[in-house]
């Protein structure tokens, strides 16, 4: 066993985890934060990603120890980051996927919104292939996208609407 | 749910300490890079290893220099950053294109450019999970002695499916390999070996540190072409990369196509695409030279039935983006992809 410092959603976690655990193991096994999905678990379907720096990676795919040093985001904190940086409620990203029923079985939907948050925050008026290409590491085996292209475009416009 | 064997990770700090890592555990050892096709084969208990050896710590193996004799990558850069780079994009077009076309998005910011050229090969019979394989009595490649591709096969067909490969070949890329003592500079082409087991002529105790692609002038023209299932995630059902050198008055003075994707090394067909030598881009006899190159890679080169994707129907997509690949070079252009 190892004992990891991690930074997850702006805690510093000290959590001891054997050196072959994925951070994704040490997320939802160690941590309990069990927003982040464990789908193929071989880096096909994105229902894992988290944010390293703000930058979407497959949790399933990095080691618990290499994520040391780094800022993780999960799920989980979306919506307290969004508070703490002044904004109410959830983050626009959740909020619109709620509104735009932009989900059916809800197994992707951890990862979608945590790779749209970091598309937005990088470029917050992204052009719909600019979306798809954004969310292309992101299996849906329900909704047929239709809907999560809508969420994020509904996001890119509400927040235009905001500048004017 | 797919869990890693267990193993023991080092975390070396400099090249120095790796290459003594890896000398010290040898065959025992493995290197990750950014771990996107290193841990998915070690959840599918592909390796029998001890130790495995993070580069992630080495900070001077993540950068993009452009030197007097070329543009030297090292291994870590992330494809993300070898697609968006403008030094790649203007010297090395192909490369910077089949970087950008590699799997997926969160895959490009975590895969490097050197754990790209050293992917393992791949086969429908071998990516599967140990009860999957074991249920089938395993394979050449791992804990079998049959071939369930080739029948009666004695050599793995295993596929070499690294989109970076062929760009890198076609640019007569150099690799620099350092271990405890020495460093070594191979030409990217003589890396390949016809053996899917691994198809590679490194030793163990050998890292891949840098990549070197010689400069290009600005009459040089580079494009990637790449079929897959989607427009993500999916290594290459083909890959295509082409090279044209142009003269003063946009005569191809030489060049060269290889692809990936249909054996255990990446294929070139430079001996087909010579023809176009001599010919002047963007003219009938460009067009006719093109056609006659697509015609005859699509007779010289034979898709096994070992990756997804029918194998008649990747035959017949050869010519159709050596076709589209080479115009698109000719006409500065590219990446090639129909999604």
């Amino acid at each position: 066993m190892h004992v990891l410092t991690l930074r997850i959603n702006g805690d510093c976690l000290k959590v001891a985890a054997p050196a072959h655990w994925t951070l994704l193991e040490v997320l939802r096994y160690e941590l309990g934060l069990t927003g982040s999905k464990q789908g193929c678990d071989k880096g096909d379907c994105g229902a894992c990603t988290v944010l390293v720096d703000g930058k979407p990676r497959l949790s399933c795919l990095v080691l618990g120890s290499l994520a040391e040093g780094y800022e993780i985001t999960t799920i989980e904190g979306l919506m307290p980051a969004h508070l703490c940086a002044g904004g109410e409620g959830a983050d626009p990203v959740q909020d619109a996927f709620d509104r735009c029923g932009a989900l059916q079985c809800g197994f992707c939907q951890p990862g979608m919104m945590l790779s749209a948050r970091a598309l937005l925050n990088e470029n917050p008026s992204p052009t719909r292939s600019e979306i798809n290409q954004a969310l292309s590491g992101n299996l849906c085996r329900c909704t047929g996208y239709t809907q999560i292209l809508q969420a994020v475009e509904s996001c890119v416009a509400d927040a235009v609407g905001e500048d004017r | 749910m797919l869990r890693l064997p267990a193993f023991e990770l080092a975390q070396p700090e400099t090249i120095e300490a790796a290459c003594a890592l890896f000398a010290e555990h040898g065959e025992r050892a493995m290197i990750v890079a950014g771990g996107t096709d290193l841990l998915p084969n070690l959840k599918h208990e592909l390796y029998d290893i001890d130790v495995v050896i993070a580069l992630a710590g080495i900070p001077a193996l993540d950068d993009i220099e452009m030197q007097g004799h070329g543009l030297s990558i090292g291994a870590m850069t992330p494809l993300a950053r070898v697609a968006a780079s403008p030094d790649v994009r203007s010297h090395a077009p192909a490369l910077a294109q089949a970087a950008s076309l590699v799997a997926g998005p969160q895959h490009r910011t975590m895969g490097t450019l050197g754990g790209n050229v050293m992917l393992d090969t791949r086969c429908q019979w071998i990516n599967q999970s140990h009860f999957w394989r074991q249920a089938l009595g395993y394979c050449l490649k791992k804990d079998g002695s049959v071939c369930h591709v080739v029948e009666g096969g004695k050599k793995c067909v295993a596929a070499a499916s690294n989109d970076s490969a062929p760009a890198l070949m076609s640019l007569g890329a150099k690799l620099v390999f350092t271990t405890t003592d020495a460093e070594r500079s191979l030409p990217i082409e003589d890396l390949w070996v016809s053996d899917g087991i691994y198809n590679k002529s490194s030793k163990p105790g050998e890292i891949l540190t840098r990549i070197v692609v010689p400069l290009s002038d600005s009459r040089h023209r580079g494009a990637y072409g790449k079929l897959r299932d989607r427009g993500s995630i999916d290594f290459p059902l083909l890959g295509c990369a082409v090279r044209l050198d142009l003269d003063d008055e946009g005569i191809i003075s030489d060049c060269d196509l290889v692809m990936v994707a249909l054996q255990a090394r990446p294929t070139r067909v430079k001996k087909i695409a010579e023809s176009l030598n001599g010919v002047r881009i963007g003219t009938p006899e460009f067009e006719a030279a093109v056609e006659e190159v697509a015609r005859r890679a699509h007779k010289q080169c034979k898709p096994l039935d070992n990756i997804p994707g029918d194998m008649d129907y990747r035959r017949r997509m050869i010519p159709v983006y050596v076709r589209r690949t080479l115009l698109a070079a000719a006409e500065g252009g590219g990446p090639v992809h129909h999604i």
